[in-house]
Order: structure tokens, then sequence, then C-alpha cells
């Protein structure tokens, strides 16, 4: 063998890639090559300075109990799904809706009721997260438009409820699509807007809420009210600007219902 | 298999499999939010198509996800910030390319400045990183690091070569104070 074709092989030769045929020959080549040799040694030193315990980072334990309850939580939600499901499985069983479940139902409601009032980091944390996974390839928009003539009857027979949807192009913030989202178990409605080149997240589901603003990794949030529905604009536009949004949208929705 | 089995099962085996996930993302995204973030979006994703994991071995199959993911995320960090940053994306430490061998005694006496260490392998560019990360710190073979970066098996004996003739270079130029500082502010 070559120094040339030992030094093509010296490192699947350290890897225990080779078969043995080639892995001989290459130890027959060694001892009267120093300067394979060397080259050897000197990838096997920086081979074991990555390979030692001190560089490596283990998933903290914060981190696994995290993920666990993320587990959980989302097959928990698999396995009963909305809200509406677990009441109509009670009402079918009318003998089984004892004072039990009753007060267990008390219970569900007035935590619903109370979590508009202050958002609760799972909930911002849920916001950002469907933010950041619709600004991945493919992912941003179920139906692509600038039209909110399009926009809003395609969300018909999705939803529930019927989302406001505004243009805003003129003031810079033109709408680009939507698409049918799920937040806390929850199907809403997504509506993209474009400002300059960042991406502005719309949510919005049906509820009363109180303004309220938020940054999590670098994004902006912002919680208003607009027309008995809950909207959370989410962006990586600064502060400002996403207000600016926000009372845009709410100002046009009033001027579009009244004319 | 029931929901609930099949959920444990997932459950357990990405509690296998987190701390080679976690370092991976850690190396590839280097810093710990990102790291954190990107495991766990990397996890619910799995989640949600485990259901088409057909295959044995759920190591690959996990970090396959990660590694994606990681790399979804530092394609959408370069976009954000421009093309100030790309340079630190694909060249990395390009002045180890002359294939100068180092004395491997040096390289031993530095290999045991763990900081030093980290901060040669931070610099390193991003493919080389990961090919050395899965090798020398997961044990995996070539023929599973092809599978998890998508790339052949020649390719990545090449890299292997590359990477660590890159960062022996790294190890010795970094430990000279001036140019150590000189090169770790040219790979951010």
């Amino acid at each position: 063998m070559t120094c040339d074709e030992a030094h093509q092989l010296l490192h699947a030769y350290i890897d225990d890639e080779l078969d043995i045929a080639t892995a001989l020959q290459i130890e027959a080549h060694l001892p009267g090559c120093p300067k394979c040799r060397k080259e050897l040694e000197a990838a096997r030193a920086a081979g074991r300075a990555v390979a030692q315990s001190a560089v490596y980072y283990p998933a903290s334990s914060d981190l696994r109990d995290r993920l666990k309850r993320a587990i959980r939580s989302e097959i928990r939600e698999t396995e009963t799904p909305p809200h509406a499901g677990f009441l109509t499985a009670w009402w079918k069983r009318p003998m089984a809706f004892s004072g039990l479940a009753a007060a267990m139902l008390l219970i569900v409601c007035s935590t619903m009721l109370l979590l508009p009032a202050h958002a609760s980091r799972g909930q911002i944390d849920e916001l950002v997260g469907s933010h950041v996974r619709s600004l991945e390839e493919d992912h941003l928009m179920d139906v692509a438009s600038t039209d909110q003539h399009t926009v809003k009857p395609w969300f018909a027979g999705k939803l529930e409820f019927s989302p406001p949807v505004i243009d805003l192009s003129a003031e810079g913030f033109p709408l680009i699509g939507g698409r049918l989202d799920y937040l806390d178990q929850k199907k809403v409605a997504a509506l993209i807007y474009r400002r300059n080149k960042h991406l502005i997240n719309l949510f919005i589901w049906p509820g009363d809420t109180t303004p309220e603003v938020d940054t999590k990794q670098g994004f902006n949030l912002i919680r208003f009210e607009c027309k008995g529905m809950t909207c959370w604009a989410v962006s990586d536009v600064n502060a400002g600007e996403l207000q600016q949004f926000a009372d845009l949208f709410k100002a046009q929705k009033a001027a579009s219902t009244r004319s | 298999m029931s929901l609930h089995a099949a959920a444990s099962k997932f459950e357990s085996a990405v509690m296998e499999h987190l701390d080679a996930a976690h370092n991976l993302a850690r190396w590839l995204m280097r810093n710990d939010q990102d790291a954190q973030d990107v495991v766990q979006e990397s996890c619910m994703n799995a989640l949600r198509a485990f259901d088409s994991f057909r295959g044995a071995d759920f190591r690959a199959w996990f970090l396959t996800i990660v590694r994606n993911t990681s790399f979804t995320w530092l394609r959408r960090r370069k976009n954000l910030s421009g093309p100030a940053s790309e340079q630190s994306l694909e060249a990395g430490a390009e002045i180890a390319a002359d294939g100068e061998v180092y004395d491997p005694q040096a390289i031993a006496i530095r290999a045991a400045d763990a900081e030093l260490v980290r901060r040669a392998i931070a610099a390193l560019p991003d493919t080389l990183r990961e090919t050395l990360v899965l090798r020398e710190m997961e044990g995996l073979s070539y023929k599973e690091i092809g599978k998890i970066a998508g790339v052949p098996i020649g390719t990545v004996m090449s890299r292997l070569a590359r990477g660590r003739m890159q960062l022996q270079a790294l190890l010795v130029e970094m430990d000279q104070p001036n140019v150590g500082k000189a090169v770790q502010e040219g790979a951010r």
C-alpha cells in the first residue's frame, strides 16, 4: 500500500470501518512511515478531545421533566379530544353525572373562566411555538390569498365561529393567507400578515379578553379583543409596530361593521 | 398496541436518548435556549409521527428529526439576521484547510483544557461539527451517521477527516491568545 492510499483510508481505519484485509495493509504500512503514524496519532488525539465527557451536554433534569409533561398532555389531548366530547360522554350516561362530576365540572368551568384574565406561561409558549412552526416551509398557510373575501369564507365549516378578516395592505400590513391551528386543545383561526420581510401570525378564537403584551424568545405578543373575539398577534416585528398593527386591525374592523 | 402502551413506549424511548438528542442540538445551535427549544419541538414532531415509525432503530430516527429541526432553525436564524452571519454557517474554520499535521503530543495537552476544546469544536463548520459529534460523542457508525445527515458513507468519511484536521489546527491556533480571539470572533 502506498502512503497516499494509506492516507486516504486513515480515518476509516481509526473508526474501525475497514474490512480486515485493508486494515491489515494499513497496519503493515504504518511501522515504516513516520508521516502516516504522526497523522494517525494527531487524528486520534483530536478525536479523544471531542469524546471526553467534559464537553458533552446531557439534557438537564428540568428539560426531562418538561418533556415528560409535554408528552403526557399531548397524549391526553388525543385521547379525549375537545371539552365538548368530554361533556357529551357524561350527558349520555345521566346516572353517572353525580354530584362529584358536577363539582368537577364546576371547577373546570371556573378555571376556564379565569384563564382569559391573565395569559399563562403555557399559553404564551404555545403561541410562540405555533408561530415558529408556522415559519417552517410548507407550514405557514392552508389558504394563500391576499383577498379577505377568499380567506374569510375558507374558514366556514372548519370552525364554529367566523373570525374577522381584514386586509391592511394600504397600511403596510398586507394579508397573505390563513391557516387552521390548534391552541390549548381548541381549533383557532390564524391569519398571516406581512410587515416588510417579517411575518405576523394573528390567532383568533371566540371570547372576551383584556389587552396584554408579552415577549418570549425575541418575539412580541399582543392580546386584544375584537368583536367578542380574543386576538393574539405574534411576530418578530418590534413592539411598537405590532401595537400599530393591533390598533389598525381593531379600528378597521369597527369601521367596516359600521359601513 | 393500545394507545396507552404506545405512549409509554414513546416516552421511555425519548428519555433513553434525550442526552444524545440534547447534546446534538446543543452543539448545532451553540446556545442553551435554542437547543432546548429544538429538542422540545423535535420531541413533539416525533410523537406526532410515531405512528409511522416502523424501524428498529429509534435513536437514529429521533436524532434525524433533531438534526433536521436544528438545521431548519439555523437556516431561519441565518435568514433573519441577514447575510453577515452566513459566513459563520458555511465557512467556519477554513484556516485549517492546508492539511498541516500537528504534533500529537501538543494536541493531547490542549485536549485537557475543556474550555479550549469547546471553543474549537464550536468554531468548526456545522456539517463537520455534526459529523464529529455523532462519531466521537455518540460512537455511531458511518452508516448510521450517513442516514441521519442524509449523505453517502464516503461523505461521512471525508467530513470526519476534515473535521479532525481542522480541529487540530483550531486547538493549536486558538491556544495562542491573539489568534484564538480572532478565530473565535470570525466564527461567530
